[in-house]
């Protein structure tokens, strides 16, 4: 008869939790909104430039003798025109540009030196813009003066092909050519994304999956133990596997449902692609979850009531989020917490979607994860079974 | 007669070396509603989580429907219906939805199911509630629900522990009607815990007492009665209508007097012990002033014999001292 009255009993206590889950409507709710929250949230943490830097005030100082910074700061307003990122405020001298920063008037400025006119004419040295940054936003800062930095530097370029172009006639080459002999020209492995919401998106899927069944799982089973309807499952002519099978196929589906709408909302709101097959992605989410399963019943049975489960989980699975490279890649961690970070099953997990939804990997490239997934997975599995087993008869 | 329950030296030990359990041999008879009582923490709950395979005992051995609990446990649960103090059934799920899971989970067939599902909904009168949630009912319903979920796969014994606790009046009768009525004409085994002694009396066919993880009393509630009432020992309802607090010290003060309780200004229930100890407390009120109004020689309640026996009341508040137990223990169902 092999396993089918197991697997009958456990779906029941699926059925159960789903059925409990449907009928409560916030429960439902909370369960679409989590990652909803969650994606709105963090692509605002990690902003790029476009939706953050909008019409910040920068002080303008023009301390140019000559014509030429005046029509410097036309073709800056004429750029910025464009995309409206900056708001230009004039400043007599460098000085009142920074009292204007310490005020808050302004978040920067640009300081025009009085020989500007002078060097673009004579053509023996160099003129130095200052851009002026407010030290105690260190985040707008950065962005500032790159944005600045980059303008006025092709700005620069523009202004040298003009001069160089006067001298270039005459031999007969191009003039950018001669000012930028050589350039660099980035591109990824595969077409299109490099934006960290897709660097993201795969190890949150993943995440999200894992934390509804690593969390919600010991606290499910802790919270019926608590309430005293766990009885009516151990006192039931039924495996101790088909509860616990029941339970974990329960918090499974919930967290498909979490992925899938996690994966949607990307899709429609951050306009993400997947370049691997769905199937393989599925397939590795699921790997993932089982992997974990093992961890999160023996979390369960050693959990003693809810309170302990919520808190023991907190306590293992913050540093999972944030060691095992989801928000932050792993490379740019110190040494030692790298070392931490490959210790983590978790890493794996992610490292493996990751490659798969960016990649569309062959499962082949990643059997170094799923070696280390499946090996855990069976390794927790085999140890929690009687874990779980004597935890419910003390 | 055969026994639905036969336990030898049943014992459980804690953590800490705690005897919850200590040495335990008793029968349940086929049919019979038995009372097991008990102050808090005498191991009533420990005995009856080792009975439905929810605790491994530590030493000893018991058999439940024929079935040894540790070895067959999962033959036991066939044929046992648990309906613990803390209801075991799901308020997002209907009354209806609620039976039939536990009836899937016991592998009652299809329309098998479904036909006992109508006739125990009948039976409590509630059939018209069937596609309710249970969120939607009151205590004494769900209550009832919890009782007939427990008997979906008939079982040969059901474990009613603490089955009117929290229940206003009417619905603890009507329960306890149930509880009857199933025995009578459906043969349940029952074992019943409760702190109300009445009701213990009413519905028990035998009742044992549970105390320090022994059981230290065991037998009919007339014979247990018959028993306090035949030794020396005396509970009598004495009413002195200028009842003072000197009166009352003097009374206590006497040597066969074992416990005094004052039932309101004028009246006392004093239980007292030996051949002249009715005696000796008249002559002791009449000669400290006392006007003796009314005397009566009160039966023995089964309150009486579990004072006897335990040396305590059963309410919590006159409980002495409980000892702190292991968390797990406490834990109850």
């Amino acid at each position: 008869m092999g396993y089918g009255r197991e697997i009958w009993h456990a779906l029941w206590i699926t059925w159960k939790d789903l059925m409990e889950l449907r009928r409560s409507k916030v429960r439902m709710a909370m369960t679409v909104l989590m990652p909803l929250i969650m994606m709105t949230m963090i692509s605002f943490i990690y902003p790029s430039s476009e939706n953050i830097l909008n019409a910040i005030p920068i002080a303008i100082v023009n301390s140019d003798k000559g014509p030429q910074g005046s029509y410097l700061l036309a073709g800056l307003d004429a750029i910025n025109a464009q995309t409206n990122w900056l708001t230009f405020k004039h400043a007599s001298n460098v000085s009142e540009a920074t009292d204007m920063i310490l005020r808050g008037e302004a978040l920067g400025a640009i300081v025009v030196p009085e020989n500007f006119t002078s060097a673009l004419t004579t053509h023996l040295y160099t003129a130095n813009i200052t851009i002026l940054t407010d030290n105690s936003n260190p985040q707008i800062s950065q962005m500032i003066s790159q944005v600045l930095t980059q303008v006025i530097d092709v700005m620069s370029k523009a202004q040298a092909s003009v001069d160089v172009y006067a001298y270039a006639q005459q031999v007969h080459v191009n003039p950018v050519a001669l000012i930028t002999p050589y350039s660099a020209d980035s591109q990824g492995v595969v077409s299109g994304g490099g934006s960290y919401i897709e660097f993201m998106i795969p190890g949150l899927l993943m995440m999200t999956m894992i934390m509804s069944l690593m969390t919600g799982l010991p606290r499910a089973i802790a919270y019926e133990r608590d309430v005293g309807t766990l009885s009516g499952f151990l006192v039931a002519p039924i495996s101790r596997a088909s509860i616990i099978a029941g339970k974990v196929l329960g918090r499974v589906v919930q967290g498909l449902i979490q992925g899938v709408a996690s994966l949607v909302l990307a899709i429609v709101l951050f306009g993400i692609t997947i370049h691997g097959d769905i199937t393989w992605v599925l397939l590795t989410l699921f790997l993932g979850v089982f992997s974990f399963v093992g961890l999160g019943i023996v979390l369960t049975s050693v959990a003693e009531d809810e309170t302990t489960a919520g808190m023991i989980m907190m306590t293992l699975t913050m540093p999972m989020m944030f060691m095992s490279g989801v928000f932050f890649p792993i490379q740019m961690m110190p040494d030692f917490m790298q070392t931490i970070a490959h210790c983590l099953p978790f890493t794996y997990a992610v490292d493996a979607i990751r490659r798969v939804m960016i990649f569309g990997v062959a499962i082949t490239e990643i059997s170094t994860d799923i070696a280390i997934l499946v090996g855990f997975g069976a390794v927790m599995l085999l140890i929690s079974i009687p874990m779980f087993n004597r935890a419910m008869t003390q | 007669m055969s026994s639905t329950i036969i336990t030898e030296d049943l014992t459980k030990v804690f953590r800490g070396n705690i005897r919850a359990v200590d040495g335990v041999s008793f029968e349940v008879k086929t049919g019979e509603i038995f009372g097991l009582l008990g102050p808090n923490g005498a191991g009533k709950s420990t005995l009856i989580r080792m009975l439905c395979t929810l605790t491994r005992p530590t030493s000893g051995r018991a058999q439940v429907a024929g079935f040894d609990v540790v070895q067959d446990a999962n033959e036991v649960r066939k044929h046992i219906g648990l309906v613990a103090e803390k209801m075991i059934m799901y308020n997002h799920l209907t009354a209806y939805e609620n039976l039939r899971l536990f009836g899937k989970l016991h592998d009652v067939p299809g329309e098998t199911l479904d036909k006992r599902i109508g006739e125990l909904l009948d039976l409590v009168g509630m059939s018209r509630w069937r596609n309710t949630r249970v969120s939607d009912f009151s205590t004494g319903m769900r209550q009832k629900i919890n009782v007939i979920r427990g008997l979906i796969h008939m079982p040969e014994l059901l474990f009613l522990d603490e089955p009117t606790l929290g229940l206003d009046p009417k619905s603890s009768l009507e329960i306890r009607e149930l509880t009857a009525k199933l025995n009578e004409e459906q043969g349940v085994t029952m074992i019943l815990t409760t702190h109300y002694l009445d009701e213990a009396d009413m519905l028990s066919k035998r009742v044992g007492i549970i105390d320090h993880g022994k059981i230290v009393a065991l037998g009919t509630p007339v014979e247990l009665k018959r028993r306090v009432s035949n030794s020396a020992a005396v509970v009598l309802q004495l009413n002195i209508s200028n009842l003072t607090a000197n009166l009352l010290s003097k009374v206590q003060s006497l040597e066969c007097v074992s416990r005094v309780l004052t039932e309101d200004s004028t009246e006392l229930k004093i239980h007292a012990n030996g051949e002249e100890a009715v005696d000796t407390i008249i002559d002791a009120v009449r000669s400290a002033g006392g006007r003796i109004s009314s005397i009566k020689n009160l039966e023995p309640t089964l309150e009486d014999v579990f004072i006897s026996t335990t040396g305590r009341e059963v309410e919590d508040k006159l409980v002495r001292e409980a000892p702190q137990l292991p968390r797990r223990w406490r834990r109850g169902f």
